[in-house]
């Protein structure tokens, strides 16, 4: 690990000009991928800039039609929430899901959302709920925030400050995790909006992607059965030693109907 | 009387440091001046060193030094010696190449060291260490055994033809040939044993100083043996007279074998420290560790049994290869010959077992000894085999067990290949955890599941192990190159409690209780009054650490013999006292006394009088009251019994859950029942590890594929349902304990069950093989394929 300069900012504008005034800086959040990162010496940022005492940034709130959850909110905070379990048992589940309890206990949304890992947890759940992600100067569409493996729309300079999930009627998530890093192989999380319903996968590309087909067959009947016999192509899905494209394409049937099942 | 005596659930000792971060290991050894290794490593799985350009390197503020295997060679000193010499079956001694610490013209896995940079920091040892260039001419490799054993595989070693160390093979070839000729059917089964990495919780580590006043060196390091460390650094690596050279092993969190072997970096650590005139200190990463420490099992089998109609099972025909890696380890040799073909036999009688066994070298880090060491994969051969009689058959699992398993009252038992099983009680091992789980209730278990769409299944393993290594004579007849003995000091302080210094090692075993327990039981005291020494060859004369289930059965014999011998003076000491004859004089409870009267006196007047000797019977005894013995068992120890696993496998998935697991083992006499069933649960782990998730993973090119915790999967607590453990014992007959052996039972017993469980589950949808470890992925694809073949047909 090589050496960097340490911040510790008191206000969201104080970090964002540490940030700017740093050659090659980062934002530290709860650390879960980024240590690991910088200890295998594969980052080597100039300056860390910790996250940990904007306090702005905490926090679970009612809005009415959403939930807004702050991007320091540990995953254990939201896997205990009670107002996330009354509006959204769903996504309370899915953060339960995520790691171990070690990495809930550190880890955090904003984070989470800001790394993009295309096998981590929550990309399905923003999609599928349709959340907006909220930063220092805007509001961007989940659908517009996640570009690729590791890649969003956020500016080199920009921070997360919270996550607004609107309250859908239903809601639920299917995960397939892998035995060693607990990370998904395939989490499909399923989320019915009045008559619209999305069905976001994650882990199984290198992108979160939604399968039109399962959306249609639940907007119609909201069941699982309504999903039998819709087959996503194994072409463009990740293999790897644990499970190869073919038993990932299964694997998105199964937990589709797992999370429509666990969404009641 | 002692009330932490022997059998009882004494509180370890050593606990409270471990439990609250106060333990003090090897990477906890900070010594003033040092500097740091590291080391580098080859990406390649084979690649000529044309030449190594550490010129950036040595130009950096700080580093001082950057060796090569070109310094070794220059220096005149040794290889890393094997310790175990097997003679194939022509009678040529094995194939055992040179192993320098540094790899001085071709290096030949990845992870193979050819440099190392000693700098003023840990940062900047790295650092330089990414600056030297090492030119390596890449070459093709045998990255697998699978390919090494093709006809034109990559050449690992020249010597080695075919990358053949050895074809040895054991068993009367021409009567099992006699009695193929006479059974109904020949039953065939081809099996794997997954190569998997130990993964010690504490990765390896050694700091080394060199004091050149007394031209003498001081190596700590994560060894399960500082005593085999030291001679053999002594004797073969480099030279330095054992009164030169103190090893010290202190807190050692986990080896399972693993750190037996003398390794490259700690040689390097020593010889570097009087280069560079500071001590040198290095421990490994985890990803060193994956590529570094030897790894375990790695066998691919054929074999054959012969049955009679009627069950009966007449002989066993076994053909493996083994993966020896691409150098001879310690124990590499031994591991899949003598500690494996002899259990062969299993619990049963047959009238003739005729192994054949090829150790292989691959373009991959050694294979050695890993918890079980040969005898998990001998367990699982034969009871896989065991369940496919059965099967094909038509007779039940556990009846064929019964029907040919030795009987109690057959012992001692000779078997057809080399051990004399001295006692054993299979059958009531069986009985003990058939009910444990409760079998009888099972279907109805399997029904309840099926109402839920899941596949459950119940697997059964019958095991006997070889242990408590070992029988110096024998051992030695077999190619062991070192005795295999054990040595103990018991030294009484003048005011009665008790210093045990002990040759074994404990890395988690909890000696320093169970020892002091059995001291406590025999002394009539307390086990407070005790300390257990152990890890220092300055303190403690001669040892051969802790492997094989070998540190209670041989070296807690030791302990026992040593204090047999204190008791004897302190009663010649009581006699005088007492004024009686010493043949009159009892010892019981903590008290000499004159038999036939009230005339008593606590062991500890006795031990003040031997030290305080102003009423002594000179002329006869020389004060103090410590004694040593050496121990060398008559014959291994043979631990045995029965495990049962119990799976539930989701159809949709292919995800196996262990949902019950019993253990019944005779282990012989149990000195602390809860340590023991801590290191039951412990072996069970990892034998279920082996069986449903662990996989050491080379690419056929020796690229190393499951090198991190992202791909290789430890197993963990939330895996498992509570375990079942429970003993039936018979006492060993040859050690004075009674004592067989525990550490690794559960790693040998277990894994079969898993896979038989596995294979009673999947056996609607058709499945009749499955190979360790039953991913998901592997469950799910076998389901898929046996469904495509049923839609065939």
């Amino acid at each position: 690990m090589q050496d960097f300069a340490y911040h510790n900012p008191g206000s969201v504008a104080d970090a964002v000009a540490a940030l700017k005034g740093a050659d090659d800086g980062k934002f530290l959040a709860g650390g879960q991928s980024f240590i690991p990162v910088l200890r295998l010496g594969l980052a080597e940022p100039s300056d860390v800039i910790n996250l940990k005492g904007l306090s702005d940034l905490q926090g679970i709130r009612d809005g009415g039609d959403h939930i807004a959850i702050g991007a320091l909110v540990t995953h254990a905070e939201v896997e205990t929430s009670d107002l996330v379990k009354g509006a959204l048992p769903g996504l309370a589940t899915m953060a339960g899901h995520i790691g171990d309890p070690q990495v809930r206990n550190r880890g955090t949304l904003g984070g989470s959302v800001a790394h993009a890992d295309p096998a981590a947890d929550y990309p399905a759940a923003l999609i599928a709920l349709k959340a907006t992600v909220v930063t220092d100067r805007r509001e961007i569409a989940s659908s517009d925030f996640f570009r690729g493996l590791f890649e969003t729309t956020l500016e080199e300079d920009e921070i997360i400050t919270q996550v607004k999930f609107p309250k859908a009627e239903k809601a639920g998530y299917g995960k397939f995790a892998s035995t060693a890093s607990k990370y998904a192989l395939v989490g499909v999380f399923v989320a019915k909006h009045g008559s619209e319903v999305r069905v976001a996968v994650t882990g199984a590309s290198a992108r979160y992607f939604r399968v039109a087909a399962m959306e249609q067959a639940l907007a119609a009947h909201w069941s699982a059965d309504a999903l039998d016999g819709i087959v996503v192509p194994p072409d463009d899905l990740q293999s790897d030693m644990e499970a190869d494209a073919a038993y990932r394409a299964h694997l998105v049937g199964v937990m589709a109907k797992r999370a429509v099942s666990a969404a009641g | 009387m002692s009330n932490t005596g022997i059998g009882k659930r004494v509180k370890r000792k050593e606990d409270r440091r471990f439990l609250t971060g106060k333990g003090r290991y090897t990477d906890d050894i900070n010594l003033p001046r040092q500097a740091f290794a590291h080391f580098v490593r080859s990406p390649h799985a084979c690649a000529k060193i044309n030449g190594i350009d550490a010129s950036e390197a040595l130009s950096q503020d700080g580093v001082l030094g950057v060796y090569t295997g070109a310094d070794w060679v220059a220096d005149q000193l040794g290889g890393l010696p094997c310790g175990w010499l097997v003679k194939s079956k022509n009678g040529a001694d094995q194939v055992e190449p040179p192993h320098l610490p540094l790899a001085p013209e071709v290096a030949r896995h990845v992870g193979d060291p050819v440099a190392v940079v000693i700098a003023r920091t840990k940062e900047l040892a790295k650092e330089a260490a990414s600056m030297v260039e090492v030119d390596y001419d890449d070459m093709p490799a045998s990255g697998t055994l699978a390919k090494a054993i093709t006809p034109d595989a990559p050449q690992v070693w020249p010597d080695a033809s075919g990358n053949v160390s050895f074809d040895w093979e054991v068993g009367d070839e021409a009567a099992q040939q006699a009695a193929f000729a006479e059974a109904d059917r020949i039953v065939e089964i081809e099996v794997t044993n997954n190569r998997v990495i130990p993964n010690a919780m504490e990765p390896r580590a050694a700091v080394a100083s060199y004091d050149p006043n007394a031209d003498s060196y001081t190596l700590y390091t994560t060894s399960q043996n500082p005593h085999l460390i030291r001679l053999l650094l002594s004797a073969f690596v480099m030279q330095i007279p054992e009164h030169k050279l103190q090893v010290i092993a202190p807190d050692v969190g986990g080896g399972f074998g693993s750190k037996i072997y003398p390794y490259s970096e700690e040689v390097v650590c020593t010889w570097t420290s009087k280069k560079v005139g500071v001590p040198v200190k290095w421990t490994a990463d985890r990803s060193e560790a994956f590529m570094s420490d030897a790894h375990g099992r790695g066998h691919i089998t054929k074999a054959q049994m012969a049955v009679k109609n009627d069950g009966t099972m007449l002989a066993f025909r076994v053909e493996t290869y083994a993966d020896l890696g691409a150098y001879l380890s310690t124990f590499a040799t031994a591991t899949p010959t003598y500690l494996y073909a002899p259990l062969l036999c299993g619990i049963y009688k047959m009238k003739a077992v005729y192994a054949n066994v090829k150790g292989i070298f691959t373009h991959t880090v050694p294979v050695d000894a890993y918890r079980g060491a040969g005898r998990p994969e001998a367990t699982y051969l034969v009871e896989r085999m065991v369940d496919k009689v059965a099967g094909e058959l038509g007779i039940d699992r556990i009846e064929l067990r019964r029907k040919n398993m030795i009987q109690k009252d057959e012992f001692p038992y000779q078997t057809p290949l080399i051990f004399q099983f001295d006692t054993g009680d299979f059958e009531a091992c069986l009985d003990t955890a058939l009910e444990a789980i409760d079998f009888a209730g099972f279907e109805a278990r399997r029904a309840e599941a099926a109402s839920r769409g899941m596949l459950r299944g119940i697997g059964v393993s019958t095991y006997v192990e070889a242990c408590g290594l070992a029988p110096s004579a024998a051992a030695g007849a077999l190619g062991a190159r070192a005795g295999l003995y054990e040595s103990a000091i018991i030294r009484v302080h003048p005011t009665g409690s008790v210093t045990v210094f002990t040759g074994t090692h404990s890395h988690g075993q909890g000696h320093e209780t169970a020892f002091a327990q059995i001291v406590a039981e025999k002394l009539g005291m307390e086990v407070d009054n005790i300390t257990v020494e152990h890890g220092d060859t300055e303190k403690i004369s001669f040892g051969m650490g802790s492997y094989g289930s070998r540190s209670l059965a041989v070296g807690g014999s030791a302990i026992s013999k040593a204090t047999d011998k204190v008791i004897e003076k302190g009663r010649k000491i009581a006699a005088h006292l007492l004024e009686a004859s010493a043949d009159d004089i009892d010892f019981e409870g903590g008290e000499y006394k004159v038999k036939g009267t009230d005339k008593v006196l606590p062991f500890g007047a006795v031990a003040f009088t031997a030290y305080v000797p102003h009423n002594y019977p000179h002329e006869e005894l020389e004060p103090g009251l410590e004694e040593s013995a050496f121990y060398d068992p008559a014959n291994f120890t043979f631990p045995g019994g029965c495990h049962i696993t119990e799976v539930e496998i989701d159809p949709e998935t292919g995800v196996v859950k262990v949902v019950d697991v019993a253990a019944a083992d005779d282990i012989g006499t149990v000195i602390n029942p809860m340590i023991v069933d801590g290191q039951v649960h412990g072996g069970l782990v990892q034998g279920i590890g082996q069986a449903l998730y662990e996989e050491a993973v080379y690419d056929d090119d020796g690229q190393l594929k499951s090198g991190t915790y992202m791909n290789y999967t430890m197993p963990r607590a939330a895996d498992f349902p509570m375990f079942k453990v429970g003993f039936h014992v018979t006492a060993c007959t040859h050690n004075p304990l009674g004592s067989k052996g525990v550490g690794e039972v559960g790693s040998i017993g277990v894994p079969p069950s898993v896979i038989n469980a596995v294979l009673d589950a999947l056996k609607p949808t058709g499945v009749t093989d499955i190979s360790m470890p039953a991913t998901a992925q592997k469950v799910w694809r076998a389901i898929q394929e046996a469904k495509a073949a049923q839609a065939a047909e």
